[in-house]
C-alpha cells in the first residue's frame, strides 16, 4: 500500500462553541501546538481515526463569528477555508454551532456553506439547549441547511463516533444557498468569478471582501491585482456590501430557523443571576479580589517546594556527574553550563502549571470576560485590556507564566503592550537581591510609628515596579500603531463548570511548548554565560590556580576553604566575565557602581538572584543560610579615595532601583521571543528597559550622593 | 422616540434602528444586531462602563461609545 494522503479536516466556530472540547474529543492527546507561518497565531494539529482506520489530520482554527475577519487570528481562521492555495486547505469543514445561540452560530455555519464546500454542522451543547428549553428539530435543520447535522456534547463524547462515520462518508457540498448575492452585487462578482475559475458567487464575494488583507494571495500576485482592478472599476464598496451581506443572512436565517426551532420563555438565567453578583459593584471586586489572590498565592507559595524538589535533583545530578565523569573542560560544560541551564528552564515547569490551569479555568468557567468587563474601564486608559491584569499581577510572583499567559488577550497590540510590560512588576527573583540591599540601607529593626522601615522600602520597590509597568503602557499606547480597532463588542458567555480534562491537556500543550521552544534559548544563554565566567585570555587562569593549588595542598594549611573561595574569587575576577566588568566601569561609574558590581550585573543576566552569589564569590564571603558574611563585609567596604562606606545608601538605592527596572532574565527574553515571533521585541524590551533602570539609577544617585 | 443604546438604563428594551459607525456596525452586525431586533441593557459593569445588552437570546458587552452608534427605537421600560 502506498502513502495515502491524510485528509485534511479543520474545526472552524464562534469562541466558546465548544472547538476545544470537540477538538479534543476527537483526538486526545494525539495534538500539537504549534503557530501559524509567520505569525504567533496558535495553530493546534492532531490526528483521529475512524471505524475503517483511516487517518485524518484536524485542524482547529482560532474562533471567529464570520468569514469578514475582524482580527488576524480570524483572518487566518477565514484564510484557511476560503483559499484552495493554502496548505491547510480542508477536505472537509467541521462548523461547530452552539445550540442554545444557533441563530448567530448559523451565520457563521451558513457562509461556510454558502462557499460550496464539503461541511458537516457539529450542534454542541445540546444539553444547554435543553436547559433553557429551546428544541431544535435536527432532520428538519439537516434538510433546510443540506449538510449533515450530528448532534454533539463533546464535554461528555457524546455524538463523536457518528460524526466521525459522516466524516468517512464526506458528503458533497450543499445545493442550497442561504443569501443569494447577485442580489446585493453582481457586476464585480461575475468578473472575479471569471479570474478565480471557480462558479461559486459567494466564494468570489468574500474573496473581493477580504482582498486586502496581507494574508489573502500572498502567493498570487498577478491575480490580485487583477481583481482589485476589477473592484475600482465597479466602484465596489466593500463596507456597505458587507453590512448588506450581514442584515440579509440574518434576515434568511429568521424564515430558515423558524419551522424547526422552538423555545419556551424560561425564567431569568443562572448566568443572569450569577452576575448579578460576580460584576456587583462591590462584590464583583471583592470577588476579584480573592480571585487575584488565589492565583497569586498559589504561584508564589504551592509552587515552592516543586521548585526546590528540582533544584535539589538537579544539583544531585550535578554532583554525581561532576564526580562520575574524568575532571577537565567536559565535565565543567557538563555540569556547570548544560545542567545549571536545564535546571534554570524546568524550574519554571510548577509555576507555569499552576499559572496556566488557573487561566484556563478562568477561561472555561466564563468568568475571565466578566474580568474584562469590570476592569476595562480602569485599564483602558494605558491602553491595556480588561484581561490584561491578570498577567500583569502574577507577574509579581514571575513574568514566564505571566507572559506566555496573555495569549488570552486577542486585541494584538493590547497583548504585545501587555507583555512588553509584565516584567517591570517585581518579581520573586528580585526579592534576594532587594532583600540584601535593603539590609545594608535600613538597620534591621527600623520603625516609622508602627512600620517596620525595612518593609515599608521594600513595599515602595513593588509600587515603584507597578507604576512603572503603567508608565511603560501609556507609552507604548502612543508609540505602537496598529491597524486592528480596539472593540469590545464580546460575548459574556454563560457559566459552565470546568472541563478537568481540557484544561489538562491545555496545560500540558503549553508546558511542553515552553520547555521545547523557550528552552532552547535558555540553555544556548546559560552556556555562553557559563563560558564567560570560566574562561579567560589563555595562560591567566592556569597562572592563578598554581598560586593557588600548593597553598591547597599543603596538608598543613588549616583553612583550605578559605583558600579556595579566595581562588574562585580572583578567578571569576580574571575571566571573561570579569573583564567585561572591568570594562563597563566607567558606564556604570555614574549610577555609583564599580567593576564588582559591573561583574554582577554581567552573570546576573541571565537571573537577577544570581547576583547574591557572585556578589559571595567576588568579596570570598563564604557560603553561608543568611549571607552575614556578604552583609557584613559590604559593610565594611570602604571607598579608597574618601574612606566612606562603598555601599552607600546612594549606592545601594540606585542598585535597587537598576535591578527594579531592568531586564535581567534571560527566561522572559526567551518567552517573548516565543510569544512575538522573532529577536525583534525581546531586543527592544531589553533595551528599554535597560534605559529606563539606568535612566533612574543614575538620578537617583545623583540625587542622593 | 428615538435614541442611542448608551441612554438605556438597565432593565429597558428597545428596537434596532440604524447605525452611525459603518465599520463597527459590520462587528455589530455579525454578533446578531441586526435592524429590527429588539435589545435589552441587562446591566452595567460596577464603573458604569461597559455595559452588558441581552440579544437573540445571549449577553453581549460593549463600550458606551460604541454603544452610542447604535440608534435605538421607542425605548420603553421592561421589569
Amino acid at each position: 500500500m502506498g502513502l495515502e494522503e491524510l485528509k485534511k479536516v479543520v474545526i472552524l466556530g464562534n469562541p466558546n462553541a465548544g472547538k476545544s472540547s470537540l477538538f479534543n474529543a476527537l483526538t486526545g492527546l494525539n495534538q500539537r501546538i504549534g503557530n501559524f507561518p509567520g505569525v504567533t497565531v496558535e495553530k493546534k494539529t492532531g490526528r483521529f481515526k475512524d471505524a475503517q482506520n483511516k487517518q485524518y489530520e484536524l485542524t482547529d482554527l482560532p474562533g471567529t463569528y464570520s468569514l469578514f475577519p475582524k482580527s488576524l487570528d480570524e483572518e487566518l481562521a477565514a484564510g484557511v477555508i476560503t483559499d484552495p492555495s493554502s496548505p491547510d486547505y480542508p477536505w472537509l469543514t467541521l462548523v461547530v454551532a452552539d445550540a442554545s445561540n444557533l441563530k448567530r452560530s448559523l451565520f457563521l455555519c451558513t457562509q461556510v456553506i454558502d462557499l460550496k464546500i464539503p461541511v458537516i454542522l457539529c450542534l454542541n451543547m445540546m444539553d444547554l439547549a435543553e436547559r433553557n428549553r429551546i428544541s431544535i428539530d435536527v432532520a428538519g435543520l439537516s434538510q433546510r441547511l443540506g449538510v449533515p447535522v450530528i448532534p454533539t456534547n463533546a464535554r461528555e463524547g457524546k455524538g463523536i463516533e457518528q460524526l466521525i462515520e459522516a466524516i468517512s462518508k464526506h458528503t458533497p457540498p450543499s445545493a442550497q444557498s442561504t443569501v443569494d448575492i447577485e442580489k446585493i452585487e453582481n457586476k464585480a462578482i461575475q468578473d472575479i468569478r471569471r479570474v478565480l475559475k471557480v462558479n461559486c458567487d459567494f466564494a468570489s464575494f468574500i474573496v473581493a471582501n477580504n482582498l486586502q488583507n496581507i494574508s489573502f494571495f500572498q502567493h498570487n500576485r498577478e491575480k490580485k491585482e487583477e481583481i482589485m482592478r476589477i473592484l475600482e472599476l465597479n466602484n465596489f464598496d466593500r463596507k456597505k456590501l458587507q453590512a448588506l451581506e450581514s442584515i440579509e443572512r440574518y434576515r434568511s436565517l429568521s424564515y430558515l430557523l423558524a419551522p424547526v426551532i422552538s423555545r419556551i420563555p424560561s425564567g431569568t438565567s443562572r448566568t443572569y443571576k450569577a452576575d448579578h453578583i460576580l460584576t456587583h459593584k462591590l462584590w464583583g471586586f471583592l470577588i476579584f479580589l480573592a480571585v487575584l489572590f488565589a492565583v497569586f498565592q498559589s504561584i508564589f507559595a504551592f509552587a515552592e517546594w516543586p521548585m526546590n524538589l528540582i533544584e535539589n535533583a538537579f544539583v544531585y545530578a550535578g554532583e554525581q556527574l561532576s564526580y562520575r565523569l574524568p575532571q577537565g573542560m567536559l565535565n565543567d560544560l557538563l555540569v556547570n553550563g548544560v545542567i545549571a541551564g536545564l535546571s534554570g528552564i524546568v524550574v519554571f515547569v510548577p509555576q507555569l502549571i499552576l499559572m496556566f490551569a488557573f487561566i484556563a479555568m478562568l477561561e472555561d468557567t466564563g468568568y475571565m470576560a466578566r474580568v474584562s468587563f469590570i476592569m476595562d474601564k480602569l485599564m483602558r486608559p494605558f491602553g491595556l485590556n480588561g484581561r490584561s491584569i491578570i498577567p500583569l499581577i502574577s507577574g509579581v510572583a514571575c513574568a514566564v507564566p505571566a507572559i506566555m499567559g496573555s495569549r488570552t488577550i486577542s486585541h494584538a497590540k493590547e497583548r504585545l503592550i501587555t507583555l512588553l510590560v509584565t516584567p517591570l512588576m517585581s518579581c520573586s527573583a528580585r526579592i534576594p537581591v532587594y532583600t540584601l540591599l535593603v539590609s545594608l540601607m535600613v538597620p534591621s529593626g527600623a520603625r516609622i510609628g508602627i512600620f517596620n522601615l525595612q518593609g515599608l522600602l521594600l513595599m515602595g520597590f513593588y509600587v515603584a515596579g507597578f507604576v512603572a509597568a503603567l508608565f511603560l503602557a501609556l507609552v507604548l499606547k502612543f508609540v505602537l500603531h496598529s491597524t486592528e480597532k480596539s472593540y469590545f463588542v464580546m460575548e459574556l458567555p454563560v457559566y459552565r463548570s470546568p472541563r478537568w480534562n481540557n484544561i489538562g491537556i491545555t496545560v500540558l500543550g503549553k508546558v511542553k511548548v515552553f520547555l521545547f521552544d523557550a528552552g532552547k534559548v535558555i540553555l544556548g544563554i546559560s552556556i555562553v554565560l557559563w563560558f564567560l565566567s570560566s574562561y579567560s585570555l589563555p595562560g591567566r587562569m592556569d597562572a592563578i590556580e598554581k598560586k593557588y593549588i600548593p597553598h591547597m595542598q599543603d596538608p598543613t594549611a588549616k583553612d583550605f576553604s578559605a583558600w579556595q573561595t579566595a581562588m574562585a574569587s580572583e578567578k571569576l575576577e580574571n575571566s571573561f566575565a570579569g573583564i567585561l566588568g572591568k570594562s563597563i566601569e566607567p558606564l556604570i561609574k555614574p549610577l555609583g557602581f564599580d567593576w564588582k558590581i559591573g561583574i554582577a550585573l554581567i552573570t546576573s543576566f541571565a537571573a537577577r538572584e544570581v547576583f547574591v552569589g557572585t556578589m559571595a564569590t567576588i568579596y570570598s564571603a563564604e557560603e553561608d543560610e543568611n549571607h552575614l558574611t556578604l552583609k557584613e563585609k559590604l559593610r565594611a567596604q570602604t571607598n579608597p579615595e574618601n574612606g566612606k562606606p562603598t555601599y552607600s545608601l546612594a549606592v545601594c538605592f540606585s542598585l535597587m532601583i537598576f535591578y527594579a527596572f531592568s531586564l535581567q532574565c534571560m527566561s522572559t527574553l526567551a518567552v517573548v521571543k516565543n510569544e512575538t515571533g522573532g529577536f525583534r521585541w525581546p531586543v527592544l524590551q531589553f533595551f528599554i528597559m535597560g534605559i529606563m533602570a539606568y535612566a533612574s539609577s543614575f538620578a537617583a544617585y545623583q540625587l542622593l550622593s | 422616540m428615538k435614541t442611542t443604546l448608551d441612554k438605556l438604563s438597565p432593565g429597558e428594551t428597545g428596537i434596532i434602528d440604524q447605525f452611525t459607525d459603518l465599520e463597527l456596525s459590520l462587528k455589530l452586525l455579525e454578533m446578531g444586531c441586526t435592524p429590527g431586533e429588539e435589545v435589552m441593557v441587562i446591566r452595567k459593569a460596577p464603573l458604569g462602563d461597559p455595559i452588558a445588552i441581552q440579544v437573540s437570546d445571549y449577553l453581549l458587552s460593549m463600550r458606551k461609545s460604541e454603544a452610542s452608534t447604535v440608534i435605538i427605537l421607542s425605548g420603553k421600560s421592561g421589569n
